[in-house]
């Protein structure tokens, strides 16, 4: 399921920031579980919530004590976008991209943005099954998650 | 539902506008065109600038109020006060001052906003910034790096669950840019677009073309409120507010791809406090002005406000039923966002408060009552009703 990318296929050109854990650390688990290779939703420890952007408390139950659960790399397209115009306007050799909204069924279907590989042009059905694909960015650190159609 | 609300206890007494350019195109800074604007609404209300004693704003709003007040001379300032968020902030700084003036907080509150696009921040570049933590490293680094991107990604899910085609979110557009074509005003005044343009222009982003997107421009907006009171003596017709709300709904975390009702304009909840406050339905309302930055969320946004069933879309949102002078709901008369001017909407709140004068430059015909709407999808947003 886990393909890794080499750095010539990285599907847009490195002119966007990359991803940045927020400063108060709340997300950093998230973003150290991408460079091993894994999906990972921040789970209540006292109620078993999950909640994908993660957050310094339960928005169910209030409690501050978070855990993380692992997630499969599958899921299925919620919605997209084609962009056409370049912003910034570095990636504009990269245009057109598509970016998919991925639900996951093994989260709640709590959503993830990311790529969808392959031909830009394809026609995308919402709905259709992806699978994640792992794209390292290994001189600077750090892994987006991207998504294929399930073979 | 509360008692004690904003209904009928103050009014827009004056509307002003510095004169509206292309993004670039004013002779002078932003500065300038807001205290133009405030000057202007302070004429139209035949009172003096000196009696303007509050400011209020939106959106972060960079010319700040005391060196307004020290430019324009005010003798006292009694209010300052802006509101949260973006463009779904221009009716709540109108609720805002109506409050200040049914309190006693001021007696004149120029609400008002100004842009000149680069001067302080492009909206429509986006977050590109360095090290895009939070919320923001969940998009930005797959290159969903704009409003009109995120937004689409909002659209593209309502479309396919309601059956949603590009004809709607056409129409939207083409209405704004059919009354531009009546106001001088406007930046598209003598530039009217055909559907056959539309069709033919680029995509910026699937399923917006360029003429789903409003512009980036020069220019300011103003309006002064105060009491329903004071305002029976002054010299325009006063828009009373019948009603004004501010807020999201449950989880509407503004940029998350997480909110529970993620095929939304954020409007289910406010549309309910809005017409439960005016004690109104939707069928009363004679005209809307709703934030056109993007065609297709205002295309949800009517659905949200009860004009019809978001199933209806198709036969609503068509371009009859929503132009001056025969359409059944009239919407964004004065060319909107998209046509008019982009002064992140204040704009829309100087043309609700003509229509209910009546000197509108797309005048309905014995307009009673006229909605203004701002921000879709981005939240908190706010709304407001006026009537005359
Ligand atoms: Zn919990």
């Amino acid at each position: 399921m886990a393909t890794e990318t080499s750095g010539s296929q990285y599907y847009l050109p490195e002119a966007l920031p990359p991803p940045h854990p927020a400063p108060d650390g709340r997300d950093l688990e998230f973003w150290e579980a991408l460079k091993r290779h894994q999906i990972v939703v921040q789970r209540c420890n006292s109620c078993g919530n999950l909640q994908m952007e993660p957050e310094w408390l339960c928005h169910k139950c209030l409690s501050f004590d978070r855990g993380w659960q692992q997630v499969e790399g599958k899921g299925r397209i919620y919605s997209w976008v084609r962009i056409w115009h370049p912003v910034p306007a570095a990636l504009k050799p990269a245009c057109p991209f598509v970016v998919v909204l991925v639900e996951l069924p093994q989260a709640n279907n709590l959503r993830i943005a990311g790529n969808l590989l392959g031909d830009p042009q394809q026609p995308i059905e919402i709905g259709a099954p992806v699978e994640a694909v792992f794209e390292d960015h290994r001189e600077k650190g750090y892994t987006l998650l991207q998504w294929r159609l399930a073979r | 539902m509360e008692h004690n609300t904003i209904k009928d206890k103050a009014a827009i007494v004056g509307v002003g506008e510095s004169a509206y350019y292309k993004r670039g195109g004013s002779p002078v800074p932003e500065f300038g065109l807001a205290c133009q604007a405030i000057i202007n609404a302070a004429n139209d209300a035949g009172i003096k600038v000196t009696d303007i004693d509050g400011l209020a704003s939106f959106a972060m709003e960079a010319n700040e109020p005391s060196r307004l007040a020290g430019g324009l001379g005010l003798r006292e300032l009694n209010f300052c006060n802006m509101a949260w968020t973006g463009g779904g902030g221009v009716a709540a700084a109108v609720a805002n001052a109506a409050a200040a003036v049914a309190c006693g907080y001021a007696r004149y509150v120029a609400v008002f906003r100004a842009l000149a696009q680069g001067q302080t921040f492009r909206f429509g570049q986006g977050t590109t910034g360095p090290g895009m933590a939070g919320l923001m490293g969940f998009t930005v680094p797959y290159g969903l790096t704009t409003p009109a991107q995120k937004i689409a990604m909002r659209v593209r899910r309502f479309m396919h669950e309601h059956k949603i085609t590009q004809d709607a979110l056409a129409a939207v557009s083409l209405a704004s840019y059919h009354h531009a074509q009546f106001n001088p005003r406007a930046v598209m005044y003598g530039r009217p677009l055909t559907r056959e343009a539309y069709d033919n222009s680029r995509w910026i982003v699937e399923p917006f073309h360029l003429y789903d997107c409003c512009m980036e421009n020069d220019g300011a907006s103003a309006v002064i409120v105060t009491t329903a009171e004071r305002a029976r003596d002054l010299r325009q017709k006063p828009a009373y507010i019948m009603a004004a709300a501010q807020g999201s709904d449950y989880r509407d975390i503004h940029d998350s791809e997480n909110v529970p009702d993620f095929p939304s304009a954020n409007y289910k909840h406010l549309s309910r406090r809005l017409y439960e406050m005016a004690g109104i339905e939707p069928k009363d309302v004679d005209v809307v002005q709703s934030y056109d930055h993007f065609s297709g969320a205002v295309v949800i946004t009517l659905a949200e406000h009860g004009f019809c069933h978001p199933d209806e879309l198709m036969d609503f949102c068509t371009l009859e039923n929503l132009t001056w002078p025969n359409g059944k709901l009239p919407l964004n008369t004065s060319g909107g966002n998209l046509a008019e001017c982009y002064v992140i909407g204040m704009q829309l709140v100087n043309e609700a408060a003509r229509q209910v004068r009546g000197d509108s430059t797309c005048q309905v015909k014995d307009a009673e009552i006229s909605m203004m709407i701002s921000g879709s999808v981005t939240t908190p947003a706010s709304n407001l009703i006026l009537h005359r």
